[in-house]
């Protein structure tokens, strides 16, 4: 019982990081129809410029841990967003109204891009971090000793994740950006002629689901302590996996995903093996789409007339 | 001869030509519409009518000629003008043949995505959206009342929150010229509004159009297939036959043009024409359209 609860903890953690950036793979794919493969490296940007903001903070003196978070939050969706827009900017516009496969074949450049010029700039070996935050509460004992912990940085992750969806859920259902999102998903010429500025609607959206990741980033810094060049890949291709799974285009089919993702792992890992996590996590998602080939939530795709 | 105010027409059609490679579907048209009247254009199948719709909305880019739009007393060239401009500058709305309503979302939304850009002005692209500011929650307050006008006017009030996918065919139709007004266009052009809806919706359509006109003071170009819509509501008629304009006029005008009749081959289109005039709508199928309903 212990055990299952200490594994229940760190899967709906990592969880958590995983349907964070699984909604930017979403959202794109449901307003332009394309997987966006640079994502996960726009994750692993995220964890560099994360990385740094605490460094050049911790010169500046910002030592006050929730100041210094804070901050460095908002930095990295800032420079993170950027990255998103550029990327959509320069590899994807250009190349909209070519052909279906056009755009991925330039997400997969991205993706290679991006990962060598941070593996220039930063070195190929990982970058590590201090632990920020430390301790947690002791949830429960065992007679033999083993304790579950519910750490600080995981229930952060867990409660800035929550907020963050409720807000964001929010701004898709209620306001008028959200509502021009959902009309361009739809019907991209007809929102132009009701004088949608649809270039700049797909831009925000990359530049949404790039500062979701960006946070994804933060917290996946914090909870391991280490970065490197290569990290965007395997998370992007879980986060993606997630994203299928709850069935793509759904924002909630994504979280969905990524829970359902990050508990299979923390479990597989905790009673079954740690090498085989992915392999389990894999084997769902192929027997989800045998199944239910939409996803979880997803709708099937009804050809328009 | 011409029944639209020649002195400042609201849309000036200016030796419009459509090639798509060899096939020509406009050649050298020109006409023009006027501020506070109904424009209809009309003719068989293939006759580049919704082609001509396409042209001053940004789909297509006219090889030839020039479509100038009288607003605010400025000329705007609509030929050079791109996607969402001519919605929000130009002030053109139009709806389709094929409806094209977002049906995923409520009937109140779509009503509510064509006032977005108002609202986004107000909400500072959404950071007083979600901070619920003040300024932003008046200007949706103002864009949710006006939606809501709209409703009660083409009777859907009650059905504000239902998918707009779920509606009935007539309303669906009467929701789509709604969501055009809410754009605030100077020109509302309408590809067949009456397609598929039975007489007693034809008549209510009618009854839309002219109040729209009269209400609201705004140019109406009108594709129909459907001669008792044509012939009753319209001030002015162009007809159109294989891309070429064949008669300008009033309606009684254009119904008695040889040119017009033999266009619609021969005499039992001849009473289609004429059919109109003192009879009341009997919906019979309008040449070429036949029923559309789904």
């Amino acid at each position: 019982m212990e055990y299952f609860l200490q594994q229940l903890i760190n899967g709906l953690t990592l969880g958590s990081i995983f349907g964070l950036i699984a909604i930017g793979y979403t959202m794109v794919y449901g307003i332009i129809g394309m997987i966006n493969f640079a994502h996960g490296d726009i994750f692993m940007v995220s964890g560099f410029i994360a990385l740094m903001s605490f460094m050049i903070l911790g010169i500046a003196g910002v030592t006050w841990v929730p100041l210094a978070l804070a901050l460095v939050l908002v930095i990295a969706m800032i420079f993170t967003s950027v990255y998103g827009w550029t990327v959509e900017r320069v590899a994807y516009r250009p190349l909209r109204g070519s052909f279906r496969l056009a755009p991925l074949i330039s997400a997969l450049g991205m993706s290679i891009f991006l990962q060598n010029y941070v593996q220039l700039l930063q070195g190929a070996r990982s970058k590590a971090m201090p632990p920020m935050i430390e301790g947690g509460f002791t949830l429960m004992e065992r007679a033999d000793g083993f304790t579950v912990d519910l750490s600080y940085v995981r229930l952060m992750i867990i409660v800035a994740t929550l907020v963050l969806m409720i807000a964001f859920t929010t701004l898709i259902a209620k306001t008028s950006l959200g509502r021009q999102q959902r009309a361009c998903e739809q019907d991209k010429k007809m929102a132009a002629l009701l004088g949608v500025n649809v270039d700049r609607t797909i831009s925000l959206t990359f530049v949404m689901g790039a500062g979701l990741a960006a946070v994804a980033g933060c917290m996946y810094l914090l909870l391991y302590g280490v970065i490197d060049f290569y990290e965007g890949f395997v998370v992007g291709i879980k986060a993606f996996t997630a994203a299928v799974l709850g069935g793509i285009g759904s924002l909630p089919g994504a979280m969905l995903g990524g829970l359902m993702l990050g508990l299979i792992e923390a479990f597989w890992s905790g009673y079954g093996s740690v090498e085989g996590k992915d392999v389990a996590a894999f084997g769902i998602l192929v027997l989800v789409l045998i199944f239910r080939p939409s996803g979880l939530l997803g709708r099937p795709e009804i050809e328009k007339v | 001869m011409t029944g639209a105010g020649a002195a400042t027409p609201l849309l000036e059609v200016e030796h419009l030509t459509m090639r798509f490679g060899g096939l020509v579907a406009i050649d050298d048209v020109s006409f023009a519409a006027a501020p506070k009247e109904i424009t209809a254009i009309i003719g068989p199948n293939g006759a580049g009518k919704t082609t001509v719709f396409n042209c001053l909305t940004g789909f297509y880019k006219p090889t030839e000629g020039r479509l100038t739009l009288r607003r605010d007393r400025q000329a705007l060239l609509l030929e050079r003008m791109e996607g969402h401009h001519i919605a929000v500058k130009g002030g053109i709305a139009r709806t389709f043949q094929n409806i094209r309503l977002f049906a995923n979302m409520s009937v109140l939304e779509n009503l509510l995505v064509a006032q977005h850009y108002r609202l986004m002005t107000a909400s500072v692209f959404c950071v007083a959206g979600l901070l619920r500011l003040p300024g932003y929650t008046r200007a949706e307050r103002r864009a949710v009342d006006k939606a809501r006008a709209w409703l009660e006017r083409i009777d859907l009030i009650d059905r504000a929150d239902e998918n707009a996918g779920n509606l009935p065919y007539g309303a669906q139709r009467r929701l789509e010229i709604a969501r055009a007004m809410c754009t605030d266009p100077v020109l509302l052009c309408l590809d067949e509004p009456a397609a598929g809806l039975n007489p007693r919706e034809t008549a209510e359509l009618n009854d839309l159009i002219t109040g729209i006109r009269d209400e609201f003071g705004i140019g109406i170009l009108l594709i129909e297939h459907d001669m008792s819509v044509v012939m009753r509501i319209s001030d002015h008629v162009v007809v159109l036959d294989y891309g070429c304009k064949i008669s300008d006029g009033t309606a009684d005008f254009v119904k008695n043009d040889p040119a017009v009749i033999r266009a619609y081959l021969g005499a039992d289109e001849e009473e289609q024409i004429a059919m109109p005039a003192g009879t009341p709508a009997d919906g019979s199928g309008p040449p070429g359209g036949g029923e559309a309903r789904p």
